[in-house]
């Protein structure tokens, strides 16, 4: 089981007490009405699947039941980093090489 | 006497009591501190199962967790009975029962043995090879065959009747394996202060330390030194000492499963005892001392009872005083065979001869053997043993070929060579290297925060084990985070040392294809198997492993894994670590369901809701359904009534004068702030800015996908404040959805959400006679149609209790829901029952509430929807506020597929013989002559008897369906082919006068 660290809460919580909720810093759009077919499947339907570096967005859901951001490695499974959700994407990673 | 071989004065157990035990009906002696396996070798039995595949007659290959053969049923009474225990680990008790396995009639007879003479029909892959044709014989025929013959042991067919525990727990420093090197760093980290785990698998600590009667440190026998570190560190307020606890798996972030034996050796474990208890360890380090594992000679008819490692075999003899032969032959490619022939010999038991394939092996050992007259044969191989259940010679020939010679032995005892137990440390995902001078692969790369130390990580010899593992033990502990080292390593004044051996199949093992020399014992895999396998094609070791079964048994190929790869290595013609080490996984040993499921079973699997009225319910003879967690009352069965009867009762009463009806599960959420209808009309299709507090409103969630998520009734208590309900499954994840956006694309919005669920019991009150039921009991509502019409809400009181009365409908009939606090719930519920008695009224299930909301077309999300249907689909198009600029789902609704003609749209069926009543799911066809496969155009979603039609009502997704009205479709069943008209989706009071009747 993996720990993680919520970033409201500023501790390390198991595994058990948090919830995925997919890719992160992938912005719905203010005038999503208006959006061209292209740009709805970017936004909706394509996402990024790599072997490596993923940021994706957690949910403390047993605990402060805040969503917020994590970068992780999803080759060794480990969590690099978390931030808190409305952050800028971190340009530099603790501990990653490249 | 505790056994003819127990040898006076051998053994650890000078004053131990006497224990009874039987195995197959027979009855021995064994003593106290025995495991079952040495107490069956101190009575001479060796004969202790029949193998998987060949039925095979085999013995005790080990003295510990590595068993592959000798696996036995142990019964306490009818429930208790275990199948697959190995006797090397079960420990013995006065009065255990134990039965062998996989044979019949009997042990020494046993008819499935005609598989062994057979066997050239069960080669590698034989599974895949023999039972292809006909095909169909595979379902009736070869399965259930081989399923009956195939398998170990039986499985209980009573419910456990033990209950299981389960700990978490953290420690600085987890120290996993109890020999000298584990004891060595624990006892430096411990010294530190730090919080410590010191686990190990046996019942007594020592590990190697048990049988190598050559090693003291701190000027003691090295047994009793860790025994006596093992009470200091027990007596130390930092540390916890595990016996019996095993750890299975190694898993993320130094997170480690053990299961710890708690009264499985006990003669009466009693109901305060937990069986097992499961242990989660969270530790910062870890240090692995899992120890070394010997390895088998690989040679033809190598595992007749009576063949086993040398180093079990020392031990049966120092740790439990039993001599496992009386003549007995030693085979070995490495040095510590010797040791164990020297101590049998000074016991005073025969050895015939040693047998080393070694050319011109030197050393103290062999010296030390020959000085005591035991004959040595370098460069020679035992080609094959004689005897069937019990070995009686060994055939020798000089490995070049030559003369042979038979000896005769009543044991052999084999070794070839040391493999580290890397599986922990493979399971952390740690990358294992080749060690091509000492053949073994040893810990390479580190992927957790742990370290390996002793026989594990490859290090020869008890001095330097010690002393890198109280090192490493230090180490762990100040990486901690320790400030402080006080302590003194110990110090090793003798020790033996061993390392070396071989690899792979032995001159005895071929190539003569009849031969079975053993790999695996436990899957029955030999090395001809594994030459076969890589001349059929197989290239990759896991294709190997998985072809011929090296490896795969419970034992987890503990003894065989390495052979089984050096035999592939070598027919493949390349080295060991281009063909590479098959995956370690958990668990280590096999785990009981017991230890993981612990107390989450029966009614404590998985947590169960009930309202507040479900005791009324229950008192009432409700019968209930599971939906989700809750329990909800599906009928009220009267006396003699089956559930239709119920049902069509319930319907037409609530039509007739009024129903009662518990809607207290479905979903609440209060959406509360100065941006609450912002939020909402950015949540819901629907608008929401000019609804008046006081108004409900029927509101549509979609996903951003278009389609829909949710649906059901809200109202505005006050401008700053929403009253949303959810269907009853889907109160969580709308909540979720609702944070999700709330938190992270519209935070500017100054909104709270709360569920309310759990905080409100709901009674709808529906019928005719609804009004004249509960106002009675209401104050300060004005119950008028002009005061609180159709879809409207208002607070008061209801029998002196705050309520939030909503005036509306899911039946079509004139309708209240009452919300009350939920502690008031039933108490208002009886309030309003007897008022309902008074007209007639009654109680209502979930299966009636379904009919008179199809009987009026209302859906059901999750139904009627399955997560494909827009709110056009599903002719609500009506509920979608046109003028919004945004709403969650606004973009998808708009894609080409979802605006595309010929969607499934839900639309009415009616079966053309009113009494037939569709199945739902079943599919719907246009041409039901058209030939197999057919197009299906649709299915049906709702299908119900309506007694209030007196007829059959479906709902059903449709192709086109909208444009379909009037037409006639087929539904096909395996009975016959109905015919139904495609209608609207009301089929009762279709102008909806009743809602004001």
């Amino acid at each position: 089981m993996l720990l993680i660290r919520c970033p409201y809460c500023e501790e390390e919580r198991p595994e058990l007490e948090f919830r995925n909720a997919g890719e992160a810093h992938i912005a719905r759009s203010v005038n999503i009405a208006g959006e061209t077919d292209d740009d709805f499947e970017k936004f909706f339907f394509i996402r990024s699947n790599p072997k490596g570096i993923i940021y994706e967005r957690w949910r403390h859901m047993h605990g402060c039941a805040r969503f917020f951001n994590a970068v992780r490695d999803t080759v060794t499974d480990k969590f690099v980093m978390t931030y808190k959700a409305g952050e800028p994407k971190p340009s530099k990673l603790p501990g990653v090489a490249k | 006497m505790s056994g003819a071989f127990r040898i006076p004065g051998a053994g650890r157990f000078k004053q131990a009591k006497t224990a009874r035990f039987s195995f197959d009906g027979q009855s021995y002696a064994g003593i106290e501190g025995d495991t079952l396996a040495s107490a069956l070798l101190a009575n001479g039995v060796h004969l202790v199962g029949r193998s998987f595949k060949y039925h095979r007659p085999r013995g005790i290959l080990s003295a510990g967790a590595e068993e592959p053969n000798a696996l036995v049923e142990i019964k306490r009474d009818a429930a208790r009975k275990t199948p697959n225990v190995r006797a090397t680990v079960q420990e013995l008790y006065d009065g255990l029962d134990a039965q062998s396995q996989n044979r019949w009639p009997s042990l020494s007879f046993d008819v499935g043995a005609v598989n062994d003479i057979a066997s050239p029909l069960f080669s590698a892959g034989f599974y895949y090879k023999t039972f292809m044709w006909p095909k169909a014989a595979w379902k009736s025929l070869y399965e259930p065959k081989i399923r009956a013959a195939a398998g170990l042991g039986v499985s209980p067919d009573q419910p456990d009747p033990d209950h299981y525990s389960s700990r978490y727990a953290h420690c600085d420093v987890l120290v996993l394996g109890g020999g000298a090197a584990g004891i060595a760093a624990a006892l430096a980290a411990a010294e530190t202060g730090m919080r410590v785990i010191l686990a190990d698998e046996q019942a007594e600590f020592g590990g190697s330390l048990r049988f190598e009667t050559g090693a003291k440190i701190d000027g003691q026998d090295g047994f009793a030194w860790a025994q006596g570190t093992i009470a200091k560190l027990s007596a130390m307020d930092n540390v916890r000492v595990l016996s019996r606890t095993t750890a299975f798996g190694y898993y993320a972030q130094n997170f480690v499963g053990l299961v710890e034996r708690v009264s499985d050796h006990l003669k009466t474990p009693g109901h305060d005892l937990a069986r097992e208890r499961l242990w989660q360890i969270r530790a910062k380090r870890v240090v692995l001392a899992s120890g070394a594992i010997e390895r088998h000679m690989v040679f033809a008819d190598n595992d007749r009872p009576g063949i086993m490692l040398a180093g079990a075999a020392r031990t049966y003899l120092n740790h439990y005083g039993v001599a496992v032969g009386k003549n007995v032959g030693v085979y070995t490619a490495n040095d510590s065979a010797y040791a164990a022939a020297i101590d049998l010999k000074k016991a005073g038991v025969n050895v015939a001869a040693i047998i080393d394939l070694r050319d011109n092996p030197t050393g103290p050992v062999i010296d030390e053997a020959r000085a005591l007259g035991i004959e040595v044969n370098f460069g020679r191989a035992v080609i094959r043993a004689g005897g069937k259940l019990r070995v009686s010679s060994m055939t020798v020939q000089p490995k070049n070929g030559g003369g042979e010679r038979t000896i005769p032995v009543d044991a052999i005892l084999m070794s070839a060579g040391w493999t580290p137990s890397v599986h922990l440390f493979s399971q952390s995902r740690g990358k294992v290297a080749f060690n091509d001078e000492t053949k073994r692969f040893v810990p390479g790369t580190y992927a957790q925060d742990c370290v390996s130390v002793g026989a594990c990580n490859g290090t020869d010899g008890l001095s330097a084990t010690v002393d890198e593992a109280y090192a490493a033990g230090a180490k762990a502990a100040k990486d901690a985070g320790a400030k402080i080292a006080k302590g003194t390593k110990p110090k090793v004044d003798a020790s033996e040392s061993w390392s070396r051996g071989m690899l792979g199949a032995a001159p005895g093992a071929g190539p003569d294809t009849t031969v079975k020399a053993f790999v695996d014992f436990q899957n029955d895999v030999t090395a001809k198997d594994i030459r076969q396998a890589v001349h059929e094609g197989m290239r990759s070791i896991e294709h190997v492993k998985r072809f011929t079964t090296n490896g795969m048994a419970t034992d987890q190929g503990k003894t065989s894994n390495m052979h089984g790869l050096a035999i592939a290595a070598e027919t493949l013609g390349k080295p060991i670590p281009e063909v590479g080490l098959t995956t370690f996984r958990a668990p280590y040993t096999p785990v009981t369901f017991g230890a993981i499921v612990s107390h989450a079973r029966g009614p404590l699997f998985d947590p169960t809701r009930s309202t507040a009225i479900h005791p009324w319910a229950e008192a009432q003879g409700a019968v209930f359904e599971d939906v989700g967690q809750w329990k909800r009352a599906w009928y009220f069965p009267k006396a003699g009534e089956d559930m239709h009867a119920a049902v069509d009762r319930e319907c037409v009463a609530v039509r007739k004068t009024a129903g009662l009806f518990d809607a207290s599960t479905l979903g609440k959420i209060e959406v509360v702030g100065p941006d609450a209808a912002k939020f909402m009309e950015l949540l819901y299709t629907n608008p929401w800015e000019k609804l008046e507090p006081g108004r409900c409103r029927y509101g549509i969630m979609l996903r951003e996908d278009g389609f829909i998520y949710d649906d059901g009734v809200v109202g505005r208590l006050a401008p700053d404040r929403f009253h949303v309900t959810t269907t009853t499954g889907g109160a969580p994840r709308v909540m979720n959805h609702m944070e999700d956006y709330l938190q992270t694309e519209f935070p500017h919005l100054n909104v709270w959400l709360t569920s309310i669920t759990e905080q409100w019991a709901v009674i709808a009150v529906q019928g005719p006679k609804s009004r004249d039921i509960i106002a009675p009991l209401v104050e300060g509502i004005d119950m008028s149609d002009e005061a609180l019409p159709h879809m409207s809400v208002r607070e008061g009181r209801i029998c002196g209790v705050p309520t939030r009365l909503f005036r509306m409908s899911f039946t079509g009939e004139r309708g209240f829901e009452v919300n009350v606090p939920v502690d008031y719930g039933q108490a208002v519920w009886e309030a309003l029952w007897a008022e309902g008695q008074k007209h007639g009224a009654a109680a209502y299930g979930t299966e009636a509430m379904h009919v008179l909301r199809a009987e009026k077309g209302y859906i059901i999300v999750g139904q009627d929807t399955d997560g494909t249907v827009t709110p056009n689909d599903a002719g609500l198009d009506w509920a979608v506020g046109k003028k919004k600029p945004d709403f969650v789902g606004i973009r998808g609704m708009a894609r080409p597929d979802l605006v595309a003609k010929g969607r499934k749209q839900l639309v009415g069926l009616k079966t053309r013989d009113p009494k037939v009543v569709l199945e739902e799911g079943a599919q719907i066809v246009e041409d039901p002559k058209q030939a197999i496969p057919m197009k299906m155009i649709g299915h049906v979603t709702s299908s119900y008897w309506s007694e209030n039609c007196g007829r059959s009502i479906a709902l059903a997704l449709v192709a086109g369906g909208r444009d379909r009205m009037g037409d006639t479709l087929y539904v096909p069943m395996p009975n016959g082919v109905i015919e139904v008209e495609v209608t609207g989706m009301v089929f009762f009071d279709e102008r909806g006068g009743r809602l004001n009747g």
